[in-house]
């Protein structure tokens, strides 16, 4: 790879700061007390306690996954700790009590949290370790009945949503990190959309991790009703520690009849540096329940970050005519690895699935594609289009694409296409002989690469992972 | 055509270059004044293609010796894309194909890059749009081709009739040739080369890299140079190429070979 190239991929990370600020942090380890103690501070009900512990002998019970096309050191969960929260006024009543310190490090992230200064038209939960310290626009959706809080708060508020929907989607021990989710989750977002409500404006999370040995566990739940639909925006990232921490967090999405959820992620965890020494291990359970006819489930996800991504946003299509689609774009450098993709479950009748993935690999990563596409007996007339394009960027990295195709059913329709393509020096000295440099150059392929993905995101976010992407790719070229 | 008081547009010196170790280009003298036509002819591996790219500075090839004066400035200095900016134009032998970029948007995009660098206005999309439009039918180009992605399942003679269009957006001081005329039709030939034609004034040159006379019927050549072994072994007018077509290469190659053994055998003398 020419030195062109090098210093394009290779820019720095802009969020690796830590902020100063005094935290509660659990002693590291992991047992029955530490869930109890979890529970405790956050003064939760006798069934989430419950929850948690049969979570947790589950998860005993299970094995680290082997499978994914991914190489790390045996994690030592003893050695995590498995709660942090800055230190601050126990309740608070609006956002001007908050410490001015985390003010600061959101507006330094560009995530505003005065509602005059806060992105316009977006509601924002902002999770800093293991609490949520803030949310905006809740008063205002909660005019048109949309429940938009902190889990924490959702527990205690609306216990009955919670207890009905929790783990509905993804079981307790639905797979090795879900477990350890479901055991040790400490906070993140709940989003109730009744029936009949558009939601009037996008809905975000975003999620900071600041503490160098903890992790982050955080559960996430979306439920739209009947006829209701809402657009879901994600964001993270993390300082730069030379150790790597874990984040594993569980996504649950439901969708009754006609309802519509779109959630859109900008993934950008600290990667690690070029050497691969830090970085966040990401490894998530995420998935919809397309559980109402004519529902649908749209994940898009935009990958930069991370030193290892487990990822696979899935829908499980269980109403009539629902549909699922799954667009992602993934980008690897340096020593990251990602191994990412979607299962698309068809289950009802005339469900259709779309799924159409970018991987992006530079430096010495190694990027894979892994998607299950399961047309079962009862999903008459059922479709699947997926498509599944690699890029490679110099000659050291690698790209994988493992599709998993099970149909049941003969009358159902199921497309795969796949490519691999490379931005080699060729491709730049064309550029160049046109007088375009090898930044300006890479940014076009690379867009023009991921435009049909792109095109699927909210505008702002859109422009985000735009520049995001340029700013991963810079010096990666050459 | 030759002018009285044309200026010296290229100029190089004494050029030697090596490919992975290998020198190819061995002391090489060139010098194309504006408003003039250059073939440069030469069987396989003479170094003709090797020549332009160096010019054109593409990263495989390491320049060894030699100087090349670009409108007097020192050529090797600059990285690809100032000389691109600064006038210096290769129409490749092979365009590459870039997936996903769209022909509108890269043709723009070049246009304003080197618009930038001259001090003159860069075009909107909607101005551009109008701009190409005009520009194309020179080539007498479908203008659907502007939303297919660059080069991409393009024909042979679609490809090269995109490098001339580049051509006349940029409007190169020095545009270079590489084989524009292998892979197309007579009748693309024919169109290619008008477009060329018309693209030629007395402000700037063409050098031709071909293997083929049969170009050379339709962009005429001011001088014809042969290249042999990294070198050019012979100059003369366009009666020459119509005499390397009779005669093939080894008249000359032989020719060149004994006129250099005999100047070594002087020199031991």
């Amino acid at each position: 790879m020419s030195a062109l190239l090098k210093n394009l991929v290779n820019q720095p990370y802009k969020h690796g700061f830590v902020t100063d600020i005094e935290s509660d942090v659990a002693p590291k380890g992991l047992g029955e007390a530490t869930i109890r103690m979890i529970s405790a501070k956050k003064d939760e009900p006798a069934w989430l306690l419950e929850f948690r512990l049969k979570s947790y002998q589950a998860w005993l019970q299970m094995k680290e996954p082997v499978w994914p096309n991914v190489h790390y050191p045996k994690i030592d969960f003893q050695a995590i700790s498995y709660y942090a929260a800055p230190r601050q006024k126990p309740k608070l009543k609006s956002i001007d009590e908050v410490d001015p310190e985390l003010l600061r490090t959101f507006e330094k992230l560009g995530v505003p949290l005065h509602e005059r200064m806060a992105l316009a038209g977006v509601a924002v939960d902002v999770i800093f370790d293991s609490v949520s310290v803030a949310t905006t626009y809740k008063h205002k959706l909660a005019e048109v009945g949309i429940i938009f809080c902190s889990m924490s708060e959702a527990v205690l508020q609306h216990p009955e949503l919670v207890k009905k929907y929790l783990g509905s989607v993804v079981p307790t021990g639905d797979n090795y990190y879900a477990a350890l989710n479901s055991a040790v989750f400490t906070d993140g977002s709940f989003c109730f959309i009744p029936k009949g409500v558009k939601c009037p404006m996008d809905l975000s999370t975003y999620f900071r991790i600041n503490t160098e040995e903890s992790g982050q566990f955080e559960r996430t739940l979306i439920i739209a009703e009947e006829g209701a639909s809402v657009s879901y925006l994600e964001g993270c990232t993390a300082p730069a520690f030379s150790s790597n921490q874990l984040h594993a967090a569980v996504v649950e999405l439901v969708a009754l009849d006609n309802a519509d959820i779109k959630y859109s992620t900008v993934q950008n965890w600290y990667a690690g540096d070029e050497n691969g020494v830090g970085g966040i291990y990401n490894f998530v359970t995420k998935r919809g329940l397309a559980k109402g006819v004519n529902s649908r489930i749209s994940w898009t996800q935009v990958e930069t970050g991370s030193a290892i991504t487990w990822k696979y946003p899935s829908v499980v299509l269980r109403g009539d005519n629902s549909v699922g689609e799954f667009y992602s774009v993934a980008v690897t450098n340096h020593l990251q690895q990602a191994d990412t993709g979607t299962k698309m479950i068809h289950l009802g009748k005339n469900t259709r699935s779309t799924i159409v993935s970018k991987g992006i690999s530079a430096g010495r990563s190694n990027n894979s594609y892994r998607g299950l596409v399961k047309i079962a007996p009862t999903a008459a007339g059922a479709r699947n289009y997926s498509q599944c394009d690699s890029m490679l960027i110099g000659d050291q990295s690698g790209a994988n694409t493992f599709p998993y195709i099970q149909v049941r059913n003969s009358t159902a329709q199921v497309e795969h296409e796949a490519s691999t393509s490379k931005i080699g020096e060729d491709q730049l000295f064309y550029f160049a002989q046109r007088g375009i440099g090898a930044e300006a150059a890479v940014s076009m392929i690379i867009n023009g690469f991921c435009k049909d993905v792109f095109q699927q995101l909210p505008m702002e976010f859109a422009v985000e992972a735009t520049k995001l992407l340029g700013f991963k790719l810079e010096g990666s070229v050459g | 055509m030759i002018y009285q008081n044309s200026k010296t547009i290229l100029e190089v010196r004494g050029l030697r270059a090596t490919v992975n170790g290998i020198e190819i280009l061995k002391g090489l003298d060139f010098t194309v004044k504006s408003g003039e036509v250059h073939a440069i002819m030469g069987p396989n591996g003479s170094g003709k293609s090797t020549f332009a790219k160096v010019l054109a500075g593409h990263s495989a090839y390491e320049v060894t010796a030699g100087q090349v004066l670009f409108e007097g400035r020192d050529l090797f200095a600059m990285a690809p894309e100032e000389r691109a900016r600064a006038g210096v134009f290769l129409a490749f032998q092979y365009p590459i194909e870039i997936p996903g970029v769209a022909n509108s948007q890269f043709l723009r995009l070049s246009y304003n890059t080197v618009q930038a660098q001259r001090g003159k206005e860069e075009l909107d999309p909607l101005e551009f749009d109008d701009f190409v439009r005009e520009k194309m039918k020179l080539l007498d180009m479908n203008p659907d081709f502007l939303d297919r992605s660059v080069n991409e399942g393009f024909s042979g003679g679609e490809k090269k009739r995109n490098e001339i269009l580049q051509m006349a957006l940029l409007e190169p001081s020095l545009a270079i040739l590489d084989e524009t005329d292998s892979g197309l039709d007579i009748d693309a030939l024919r169109v290619v080369s008008q477009g060329v034609n018309q693209l030629i004034t007395p402000d700037n040159a063409v050098v031709l890299v071909t293997h083929y006379q049969r170009l050379l019927n339709y962009i005429v050549p001011d001088f014809v140079h042969v290249m042999d072994a990294g070198r050019i072994i012979k100059t003369g007018g366009k009666a020459l190429a119509l005499e390397l077509e009779e005669r093939g290469y080894d008249w000359l190659s032989d020719e060149h070979q004994a006129a250099s053994e005999t100047r070594a055998a002087e020199l031991t003398l």
